[in-house]
């Protein structure tokens, strides 16, 4: 075990000297609600905790083309408190709040959600069915990432050595669209996602479904975009036979394992009901109805 | 004179004033403000820091354990395994104490320790736990009790043979411990006259305590073989006394100082950590702090037993119960102290029944060691007996609080274990549960409610206390029972009480084990009641003195005196006309008089009155996910006489919800390696506050005659029905009962779904 190396530097460039120079095992430090229990439980043991919490302009929310550019260092609880984000996107809002309890959304980020790549991250369906853009920035320059391509499989990334998200680009949304997020897990909070889906879709002004995006949590290494699920959306009104057809086909896409926190059976179970009433939800919010 | 155990003098009029209500608990601002010391808050210069080795197997022999390179290495100052303890004999009480705490032959959990090191800092001595070298030859192991019943199951102990098993079976090595039973009048007669019948079987889990503090401990033992002891517990004496067993060191030259508790429940009744940090501290010759994490916590220390039963029962029309048959399974972990036998005793305990027989068999795994929790052994058999009564009265086509009414025990009943009841308060508990608004309301829509009832013994046993009054008249308790939810406060109410003085002119504090005599542990709802008597009797005798002194005073004979309200007066204008002295009046003048005025009192406390609680639930299904939200509680429970009635409530309330949890979601999950999978509380899911309802209370006072306030002891009943009225409220809410705990949505969707499948 070597000693643990703390270091907190005030730029980005820095960090990424810092990240791509470290011998061992590096871990970025943002809110910790993952880095530190993992440490305490043993189950990590980094050289470099490299915290970003002292660089200035990664915590903030801007508006960008219509849309917003959300920094690596916002907590949960200051997405949850920006009006403008909450009014727009507020399935990607359903899923941060259902992380943790508020202490730990104070100090929780979005960024820290998707890199600690478990797949039963509660924000990371509805910012992938959001259609959400990383920006990566590294020794090698600066990407524009669809945020679905960093995690590539339990507690694994896509990101090279020395690469950190500067921020997330959530897109303008059109007026009748809806997004919306749940969770199925046995308690209120404090728990991880059993299964968890996302919907995000758009209405044209005759109430048809223009545009969907579906994906589903904890029921696969990563979070699942499911096609099958839009498609069996648009086109619709999304009447209660388009929304049975789509709860189906999530339940056909998942290939979730047995562990402690459901089986297989049960998991697949819940997708459908979940998708069935996420969508219902996604859809009241389209129409402006919740 | 004959002394308060033989003459209580409870008195039905006694107006109180300080007793029934709830001032602010003199320990709370320190807890709510973070200065409290729990154990781990405390420190020693030259301290190290200890971590224990654990065995990653559950069942193995331990071959060979090289701690060379860990001796080594620059900042270890001692390592010790096996080769540092007494040997005692396998299969005796400290036998089995000793290889709980350190294992010798053999490996018998995941989790169960090997080594232990004190280095100068937690990195260096968990660097120092990698370096030791341990050999293992695997051995096949079972988790589950009804498994290592069974003949081909890997046998623990090859020295067991069944306690109370006839015949060739008691000459088989085996993993059941104990086999006995309980009966009374005969049980197929008694189902012969039955017009009804039921019969199930019910499966439970053990259920950990939870408690928010984690074991931890200060040893430091001096040159000349003292040692002192800072640790969180609920039994100072009793940790002495064993480990005087195990260590082979003089009770005498072992002092217990008890740091403030971050919650008990049963769990911290038996030492972990205390053990290895004496022998670590003698070894390095420095102090050694030692404190468990969680993942240890859930590893490596004791849960309550789970539980197998099947429970047969029947009734005739008229609703009279006549038979009840159990055959009871209870995991104890790989050694016996499960506490078993208060499931025959209690688990029926509040029904007058002429025909019962209960077989117990208490069983030995790989899992770690059984600890005590809340009426141990009791609330996982109540599950299923109140499913039993609950399904007969809906046969009989009673409400299901009359037909419990209707073989409700009162005054005089002998109970299955012995004894014989005086006042009780079961009937009139009931009454107040069926007169509650609760149960008056209907059920809402779309929801069920259940109904269960319960029993606790409530227990007495060895206290010692002492009390002195200052010279300006204010008083200091000093206990030896251990504080788990406020006792010291009930305590200094008491005294005040009886001094008629303010409660903020008295203090209690909890004395280490070489400053008062033996207290038993805080355990069995024992202590309020048991430590209550010796602050009453102790009150008395300083009132007695005062009287005394005031007659000095006064140069008049003691009868002459009487005490009230904090003051000594002259008991009547013949005795003369003196102006009233009080307590500081008094206590200011003793150097002139005979000196310090002190009371103390030690007794084996007798006289515990029983508890009866009533618990009424209902609870909304989501029938497609099979998802359990608990939407309201009501518990209605004899507490005799609360001294502090929001300490009583929290009492039942804690229960409650300790009792959702290990309803709802608590259970141990083992890999097929044996090894514990969900050792946090992210996995092992006890309730978060929004899981709960505000739980209502009903406090019903029935005064038990053999205390002077006439209390009984809350800690442990409210815990006994909770599984079994929630049970019953999903029963009522899907139409099946589930009967395996816990009662998660999976299977409770796969009842919903199963249609008439047994859970």
């Amino acid at each position: 075990m070597s000693e643990l190396r703390y270091e907190a530097p005030d730029s980005l460039a820095s960090a990424i000297k810092l990240l791509a120079a470290a011998g061992g095992p590096a871990r970025i430090l943002a809110g910790g609600t993952d880095v530190i229990v993992q440490m305490e439980m043993d189950m990590i043991e980094p050289e470099l905790l490299l915290d970003i919490k002292h660089i200035p302009g990664l915590r903030e929310i801007k508006a960008e083309k219509g849309g917003f550019r959300i920094g690596a260092t916002v907590s949960g609880m200051e997405m949850m408190e920006h009006a403008a984000l909450c009014a727009t996107w507020p399935g990607l809002i359903d899923g941060v709040k259902l992380i943790g309890s508020i202490q730990v959304k104070g100090r929780a980020t979005m960024a820290g959600n998707l890199c600690n790549a478990s797949p039963g991250a509660d924000s990371v369906p509805p910012l992938v069915t959001a259609g959400a853009m990383a920006h990566v920035v590294g020794p090698n320059g600066a990407r524009d990432v669809p945020v679905e391509q960093i995690p590539i499989g339990p507690g694994k990334t896509s990101l090279a050595k020395g690469e950190i998200i500067e921020s997330f680009f959530l897109p303008a949304r059109p007026r009748n669209a809806g997004d919306a997020y749940l969770r199925f897990t046995p308690r209120t909070e404090m728990d991880i996602a059993v299964v968890g889906v996302a919907v995000n879709l758009t209405l044209d002004g005759a109430g048809v479904c223009t545009a969907a995006r579906v994906a589903i949590g904890a029921v696969a290494p990563t979070v699942l975009i499911v096609k099958e699920c839009a498609d069996a959306l648009i086109g619709t009104k999304v009447d209660a036979a388009a929304i049975d057809k789509m709860a189906a086909a999530a339940a056909a896409a998942c290939r979730p394992i047995d562990d402690k926190r459901g089986t297989k059976e049960f998991r697949i179970k819940m997708a459908r009901v979940l998708a069935k009433r996420v969508a219902q939800k996604a859809l009241e919010r389209a129409r402006h109805v919740a | 004179m004959a002394t308060i155990l033989e003459k209580p003098g409870f008195n039905p009029d006694r107006q109180y004033k300080i007793v029934g209500t709830s001032p602010v608990k003199h320990d709370g601002f320190d807890k709510v403000t973070g200065r409290a010391k729990f154990a781990a808050d405390a420190f020693l210069p030259g301290m190290l820091i200890g971590k224990v080795l654990r065995s990653p197997h559950p069942h193995a022999v331990l071959k060979s354990i090289d701690i060379s390179k860990a001796v080594a290495l620059p900042g270890v100052k001692a390592v010790i395994t096996r080769d540092d303890f007494p040997e005692i004999k396998p299969g005796s009480g400290a036998g089995d104490m000793t290889r709980i705490a350190m294992a010798r032959e053999k490996v018998y959990w995941e989790g169960h320790p090997v080594a232990a090191v004190a280095a100068t800092s937690e990195s260096i001595a968990k660097k120092a736990l990698k370096l030791i070298d341990v050999q293992y030859e695997l051995l096949p192991h079972v988790i589950d009790p009804v498994e290592a019943m069974k003949p081909d199951a890997p046998i623990l102990h090859d020295y067991m043979r069944t306690k109370g098993a006839k015949g060739a079976d008691a000459e088989k090595p085996t993993n059941v411990v104990e086999r006995s039973v309980l009966a009374i009048g005969d049980v197929a007669a008694g189902f012969a006259e039955a017009d009804f019948i039921v019969e199930h079987t019910y499966d439970t889990k053990p259920m950990h305590q939870g408690y928010i503090e984690l074991q931890s401990c200060i040893a430091n033992y001096s040159d000349d073989g003292q040692v002192d002891l800072w640790c969180c517990t609920q039994a100072p004496w009793v940790y002495r006394d064993r480990l005087t067993e195990i260590l082979k060191i003089d009770s005498s030259k072992i002092r217990i100082q008890q740091s403030e508790l971050g919650g008990g429940f049963g769990g911290k009744t038996t030492f972990y950590l205390e053990p290895l940090s004496i022998v670590l501290s003698r070894k390095a010759k420095c102090p050694v702090k030692m404190t468990l994490t969680r993942s240890e916590v859930l590893r490596a220390t004791g849960p309550v037993s789970g539980t197998q039963s099947t429970i047969k029962m029947g009734c005739k029309k008229d609703g009279t119960i006549v038979a009840v048959d159990s055959n009871l399974i209870f995991q104890t972990g790989p050694y016996t102290g499960s506490a078993f036998t208060n499931a025959p005793q209690a688990m029926l305990t509040r029904y007058e029944l002429k025909n019962v027989r209960t077989v117990s068999h208490e069983v030995v795994s790989n899992r770690p060691k059984v600890s005590s929790f809340r009426a141990p052994c009791v609330p996982q058999v109540v599950f299923g007996v109140e499913d039993c009564v609950s399904e007969l009265a809906r046969k009989v086509g009673m409400d299901e609080i009359d037909f419990r009414m209707k073989n409700a025990i009162v005054e005089g009943h002998k109970t299955i274990y012995g004894e014989t009841f005086n006042r009780i308060g079961f009937v009139e508990t009931l009454e107040a549960a069926k007169n509650c608004e609760h149960y008056k309301s209907p059920v809402p829509t779309g929801q069920g409610r259940g109904i269960a009832c319960g029993f606790w013994f409530n227990r007495g046993g060895e206290t010692t206390g002492t009390m002195n009054l200052a010279p300006d008249g204010t008083v200091n308790i000093i206990l030896g029972t251990a504080d788990v939810a406020g006792s010291r406060m009930s305590m200094s109410m008491m005294a005040a009480e009886e001094f008629g003085i303010p409660v903020d002119r008295v203090r209690s504090m909890l004395a280490d084990t070489n400053s008062l005599g033996y207290n038993r542990v805080t355990a069995g709802s024992r202590t309020t009641f048991s430590s209550g008597m010796i602050v009453i009797d102790a009150a008395r005798k300083i009132i007695a003195e005062l009287c005394s002194r005031a007659a000095k005073i006064w140069n008049v004979p003691e009868e002459g005196v009487i005490f009230e309200d904090g003051h000594c007066r002259p008991a009547s204008s013949n005795v003369g006309n003196f102006e009233p002295l009080s307590m500081k009046d008094i206590a200011a003048k003793t150097t002139y008089t005979m000196g310090a005025i002190a009371g103390h009192s030690e007794m084996n406390v007798t006289g515990a009155g029983p508890g009866f609680a009533v618990h009424i639930v209902d609870v909304e299904v989501d029938k497609e996910t099979g998802l359990t939200s608990v939407k309201r509680y009501t518990i209605v429970e004899d507490a005799g006489k609360a001294i502090s009635p929001l300490q009583v409530e929290g009492q039942y309330q804690g229960a409650a919800v300790q009792g959702i949890g290990w309803a709802l979601n608590e259970e141990y999950i083992f890999g097929d390696d044996g090894r514990l999978q969900n050792p946090g509380f992210l996995d092992y899911r006890m309730p978060v506050a929004s899981d709960v309802p505000m739980i209502d209370t009903v406090i019903v006072e029935v005064p038990n005659p053999k205390h002077p306030y006439g209390l009984r002891g809350v800690g442990e009943v409210p815990l006994t029905p909770a599984m079994g009225a929630i049970g019953n409220a999903i029963g009522n809410a899907i139409g099946i009962r589930p009967r395996s705990l816990p009662m998660t949505p999976a299977k409770v969707l796969a009842l919903i779904e199963g249609g008439a499948t047994s859970g």
